[in-house]
């Protein structure tokens, strides 16, 4: 049996290869990673921003996040027949060199099934690389105004502190008119994070 | 359309780096702290993005070409190549494969690099292409050089190429850095060494291949990717409590 490679990590020039333009780079001047929608898509369309903090809560303001997420009907594009053609189901946002805010232009993922049939809370998954990480982090968004759901949704059920499972829930709020969830990811400190391993 | 294993092997934690890596400090600021919570993968995780044909061009595994402007890029020229394979060995095909590095001398195309050495105006840097059916990839480009980073008072990158893996599944994804053989910098390297084992670090350095390189234009190096494998599902088991 062979074994995966081992990881590095992604360093602080990332962007050349994940988003070159944000390198300054024209590789694919045209392409916008940070939108998953398009006209037409179907489904409440909303941002969900945030800033990765690090253990003395400065943004790490060199993170790349990748979101993958099913469309607003739970399916997932590429593998679900009928998923929504106007949803890209994959997203890729930078930190702002200044700021360290990243965000998605998305809509409200549906529900997806366990392996055993019970629905899940919706979700985004987001994927996080930076300089430092050794080896790229996996967490879970969750939406805070789905109470009911998020109350019966079995991953978070895994996580033993309750207090933790505050961590994954984007906090919404309505910003002239326009749905915004807002979404801060703390390496360390008593609001770790959860990060999973799957 | 849906042919995608259920369940992966475990990733083995200790195999890979450790979060946290003293010698390389700022994963002392980043490392989480806390124990990571273990989930059986969902849909969610056994699912991935779907790249296509469309998104590559014929010249995006070509750094020679890609980024040419006036001239061909300076520095020694090069063709990475290799198979995409599971732990079982068998090849997987339509993975993204996406590669950044420095130019010869050192220097990024990036408005962050800030190093003295100078700029390739004929080299950016980037490539991307997708595993054919049988696992193999291929790239040209231009070996790249080390460089000096702040972190110790004098630390050296080897040379290195950053690569990007997308594979079938979330479970698969993968980051991580190729090497080169008999590069004196390697083990001085905070980076290399934060993976604990030997073997794996190994299993980051690209070997020179004479029978690949044609002759009087480059030299090629072999890299071969193994990405996670599938478990074996033969029934579906009540997972535990339910």
């Amino acid at each position: 049996m062979l074994r995966e490679l081992p990881s590095q990590t992604a360093g602080p020039y990332v962007h050349i290869g994940l988003l070159p333009a944000v390198a300054g780079i024209p590789f694919e001047p045209d392409r916008d990673w940070s939108v998953l929608v398009r006209a037409g898509v179907r489904g409440e369309r909303i941002r969900i921003e945030g800033i990765v903090f690090d253990g003395v809560g400065a943004p790490v303001r060199d993170a790349v996040l990748e979101l993958w997420q099913p469309d607003a009907a739970g399916r997932f594009p590429g593998h679900d027949l009928g998923a929504d053609p106007a949803f890209a189901g994959f997203g890729r946002a930078a930190a702002d060199f200044a700021s360290g805010l990243f965000a998605f232009e998305t809509v409200k993922p549906g529900r997806v099934p366990t392996a055993d049939g019970r629905l899940q809370a919706p979700h985004a998954t987001l994927l996080i690389f930076a300089r430092g990480i050794n080896i790229h982090l996996h967490t879970r968004i969750y939406f805070d105004d789905e109470a009911t759901a998020n109350a019966e949704d079995p991953v978070l059920a895994l996580i033993e502190q309750e207090a933790r499972r505050r961590t994954l829930l984007a906090r919404r709020e309505l910003r002239e008119g326009r749905v915004v969830y807002r979404f801060d990811v703390r390496l360390q400190g008593p609001e770790e994070t959860v990060f999973f391993d799957v | 359309m849906e042919n995608a294993p259920r369940a992966y092997r475990p990733r083995d934690r200790a195999w890979h780096p450790p979060a946290l890596f003293p010698d390389y400090k700022t994963s002392v600021y980043r490392a989480p702290r806390l124990p990571l919570v273990s989930l059986g993968a969902t849909r969610s995780e056994l699912t991935a993005p779907l790249f296509g044909h469309d998104l590559i061009r014929a010249t995006d595994n070509d750094l020679l070409v890609n980024g040419r402007v006036d001239g061909e890029p300076i520095g020694p020229r090069m063709i990475l190549f290799g198979r995409v394979i599971d732990e079982e060995g068998r090849p997987v095909p339509n993975v993204l494969i996406e590669l950044w590095q420095a130019n010869a001398a050192g220097r990024y195309r990036h408005v962050n690099d800030s190093y003295l050495a100078p700029l390739d105006p004929n080299f950016w840097g980037v490539g991307r292409t997708l595993s054919e059916p049988d696992g193999s990839y291929r790239f040209r480009t231009i070996r790249p050089g080390p460089y000096p980073w702040r972190n110790r008072v004098n630390d050296w990158r080897p040379a290195h190429i950053h690569i990007s893996l997308w594979g079938a599944s979330l479970c698969q994804r993968l980051v991580t850095q190729i090497y080169f053989e008999g590069d004196p910098l390697l083990p001085l390297c905070p980076i290399y060494n934060s993976i604990p084992d030997p073997a794996a670090r190994e299993r980051l350095v690209a070997k020179l291949d004479m029978g690949e390189s044609p002759p009087h234009d480059l030299l090629a190096w072999r890299f071969d990717i193994v990405l996670r494998g599938p478990r074996q599902t033969f029934f579906e088991n009540r997972p535990e409590g339910a």
